[in-house]
């Protein structure tokens, strides 16, 4: 068991855990993941750690509420546990000494880029971060990576904060001031990542993306994440999550992240239907007592 | 009672045949599929064991049970000490008593098979097994003398569960390390509720810990602590690596990452470990189209096909490149999968696999083979016949062509010697290339079975018993030296 020890909301949405994993904060390297179950009925789901404390035995995840399993997350409080948490998982992100570097965060994946900027600030490099968010309310981690960023920069799609537009405009921005950009590090939504390779692409700069398929064992055993990079069959969960942006087949990786979409949405629905009947009963409970 | 028949007499007796759900029925289930032989079949086959002087069948049997010795207890009607019989050998008889290929091993070589129908060994042993399960009777065995040493088991699948029981009946004291959260191995993820309970593995698995056997599941050894990490820092003193073959083989022909094509691996993890069939009251989803074509023809592509056919799909197709004789399935799997309904493409290869719709599997392209000269293998190579192309109607394909081992091990153990195959090279003590660290079971034998695995698994326990023993000798030696 896995003890919940800290919990806060960072935007809407989005929670941020602190957990008791002594032994997997002690291996934990930027670009790892976990795998997480919640309880003996629950799904195995990959989850990035943003951060890990190896004195406290304690890891930092960042889940965003998009089904039944990060909803039921959001729902635990600190002092629960998790039942399982296997990790860290994933090859580690390379940290080279480039000189300069773009680093760009999309939604949540603002958090699993974070690890890696720090890392490679302090390997040396020139950091710029873009985040890129919906709207204003939906930016996260932004005081930490400002604080550790050479330049920083916001994007948001209704411009209610930072710059209006993509992330994509943004880089594209900043590379017409600094042509010695060595590598682009993105990490977001599938649809992002494409952007952002597809963009560096003809320009020739080294782009990393980190992939989030389906995942099961998160140990190479079902090929249930199997993605194609520069034509090859590669499973994510041992032969990455990270791959070269240039290489991947984005368009297959979104068909298949919907093979479970109809089923998904049914036990999303099946669990707000038991959320509504336990908030009643615990209501007419209330009213009982009172 | 002692059997008093005549050796003709017992001869006489037909091989009793075991007690099966309906195939109409259990095609919809996932109960249990044999029920095995109750106490009066029992006591009718066991009067057909003659009872050899040199009995073949120890000597068929991988872990070298005493047959005729539980036999014979079965006879006096000490199911108690028949089953404990077994157990000095082998540790998960239940187990071994469902999934044991024996018409290869035990009952193959059972001289009442030349003339009749083997002793059905594999039924008996089920039967004393499950006996003593339901009366709760196994206490364990009295571990007499507990030594300090340490040693680390990885996976927990029939190696391991069987290397660890050895140790630990020794007296060393036995950790063992799960990736996944809950031990088993393939006992748990590859093999269905229909042909293998998840309480009786639970109750075997409960029999190990008796003994003392520590189980830590989330542990993935490579990543969460490597190998070098539990004898550096976490003392121990030897490890063993049963971590199998997990990892699934694709064709490579086009449409191989469409959705709605999947591993068997994945397929029987989300059904068998996730508990998938009771979607949505757990919460992992299956997919089951209407028309399903599983490739391959061993144990592994029949118990895919047969899951798909109670998942609910019209068709169940199972796509073999081989004719049926050369698939190495068990008999009883094939005759099984037959009698549900699965229909059999033999001699067909898939080509190409076709999209539709929202991209998702439509058909599959295929073409007849012909069986030409036999291979390194020993069977017959099969061959294109040319222009034999034809499209199967079909929306689900599940690939069950054969499991590699994981390469997590093999990338974080420096020094540990790999085949060309991905399983780790071990000598005839299953001892690997890196001092202390043995290996057996799929992970060196890359696809075999669990009987070998648990082989291996005891072979490995007396390697690293006597390992350890010269390691001490050689200690206390250099202490005794350097006092005088």
């Amino acid at each position: 068991m896995f003890q919940i020890i800290s919990k806060e909301t960072p935007a809407k949405a989005i929670t941020k855990f602190v957990i008791q994993a002594p032994y997997v904060a002690r291996k934990h390297k930027a670009g790892n993941f976990v795998i997480i179950r919640v309880n003996d009925h629950g799904e195995r789901i990959p989850l990035t750690i943003v951060d890990s404390d190896p004195a406290a035995g304690t890891i930092t995840i960042m889940v965003q509420t998009i089904g039944k399993t990060t909803k039921l997350l959001s729902t635990l409080n600190e002092g629960d546990y998790l039942l399982d948490v296997a990790g860290p998982l994933g090859n580690a992100t390379p940290i080279h000494s480039f000189g300069t570097v773009v680093c760009i965060g999309g939604g949540v994946g603002t958090a699993e880029v974070y690890p890696i900027a720090r890392a490679l600030k302090g390997a040396g490099n020139k950091l710029v971060t873009i985040v890129g968010a919906r709207s204003r309310d939906l930016v996260i981690l932004e005081d930490e990576l400002c604080g550790i960023s050479d330049e920083f920069f916001v994007t948001t799609d209704d411009g209610s904060y930072g710059m209006k537009g993509l992330v994509t405009g943004a880089l594209d921005d900043y590379l017409k001031k600094d042509t010695d950009v060595k590598a682009v590090y993105a990490i977001g939504p599938i649809i992002m990542m494409k952007a952002v390779s597809d963009f560096t692409r003809p320009k020739g700069i080294k782009t990393f993306v980190s992939l989030n398929p389906i995942m099961m064992d998160g140990t190479g055993m079902c090929g249930a994440c199997r993605v194609t990079i520069g034509g090859e069959t590669k499973f994510a969960c041992v032969d990455g999550p990270e791959f070269d942006g240039h290489l991947v087949d984005f368009d297959e990786l979104i068909t298949r992240n919907r093979t479970y979409m109809d089923l998904e949405k049914q036990s999303l629905e099946r669990f707000d239907k038991e959320l509504v009947a336990h908030h009643c009963a615990s209501h007419s409970k209330e009213a009982a007592n009172a | 009672m002692p059997n008093t028949l005549k050796p003709s007499e017992r001869m006489k007796i037909p091989r009793q045949t075991p007690i099966e759900q309906e195939a109409e029925v259990r095609r919809h289930n996932f109960e249990e599929v044999s029920f095995g032989l109750d106490e009066s079949l029992v006591s009718q086959e066991m009067l057909r064991c003659i009872e050899c002087k040199e009995p073949y069948c120890v000597k068929g049997c991988p872990v070298g049970i005493d047959i005729p010795g539980f036999i014979k207890l079965i006879v006096e009607k000490d199911y108690l000490g028949a089953a404990k019989k077994i157990k000095e050998k082998n540790y998960l008889p239940a187990i071994t008593g469902r999934v044991c290929p024996q018409e290869t091993q035990c009952e193959a070589v059972c001289p009442i098979g030349k003339k009749h129908q083997p002793v059905a060994i594999g039924k008996l042993e089920r039967f004393v097994a499950d006996y003593e399960r339901l009366h709760n009777s196994f206490d364990g065995f009295v571990v007499k003398d507990k030594r300090k040493e340490k040693v680390a088991i990885v996976g927990t699948g029939p190696a391991g569960l069987t290397c660890a029981a050895e140790l630990a009946k020794l007296g060393y004291n036995v950790t063992m390390f799960e990736a996944l959260h809950a031990a088993g191995g393939v006992l748990r993820y590859g093999i269905p509720e229909f042909r293998l309970p998840k309480s009786i593995l639970d109750s075997e698995i409960e029999n190990v810990k008796k003994l003392g056997v520590e189980i830590i599941t989330n542990f993935v050894i490579g990543r969460t602590a490597t190998v070098d990490e539990l004898m550096d820092d976490l003392g121990f003193d030897a490890v063993f690596l049963g971590t199998g073959a997990g990892t699934p083989t694709f064709l490579g022909i086009p449409g191989e990452n469409l959705p709605g094509v999947f591993s068997a691996s994945e397929f029987l993890t989300r059904v068998n470990f996730m508990s998938g069939y009771r979607f949505p009251e757990y919460d992992t989803p299956v997919k089951i189209g209407r028309r399903v074509a599983v490739i391959g023809g061993g144990n592994t592509a029949m118990d895919a096909v047969r899951t798909a056919n109670r998942l609910g799909t019209e068709k169940a197709y199972l796509v073999y490149r081989r004719s049926r004789e050369e698939m190495p399935a068990r008999e009883e799997e094939v005759k099984h999968a037959e009698e549900e309904g699965v229909e059999f493409h033999i001699l067909t290869n898939p080509v190409r696999i076709i999209a539709g719709e929202n991209k998702w599997v439509k058909g599959m392209e295929c073409m007849k083979m012909q069986l030409g000269e036999p291979d390194e293998s020993g069977r017959r190579r099969p061959a294109v016949i040319p222009g034999s192309n034809f499209i199967m109607d079909v929306d689900t394909v599940i690939l069950a062509i054969g499991q590699k081992p994981n390469p997590i091990l093999q990338a974080t153990t420096p020094g540990l010697n790999m085949s060309k195959r991905g399983t780790v090279v071990v000598d005839e003590n299953c001892k690997t290339s890196r001092e202390g660290v043995f290996a057996g079971g799929d992970l060196s034998r890359g696809g075999a079975t669990v009987i070998l695995a648990m082989e291996d698994g005891q072979r490995s326990a007396a390697a690293i018993h006597n390992y350890l023993e010269v390691k001490i000798q050689k200690a206390e030696v250099k202490a005794s030296s350097s006092l005088a």
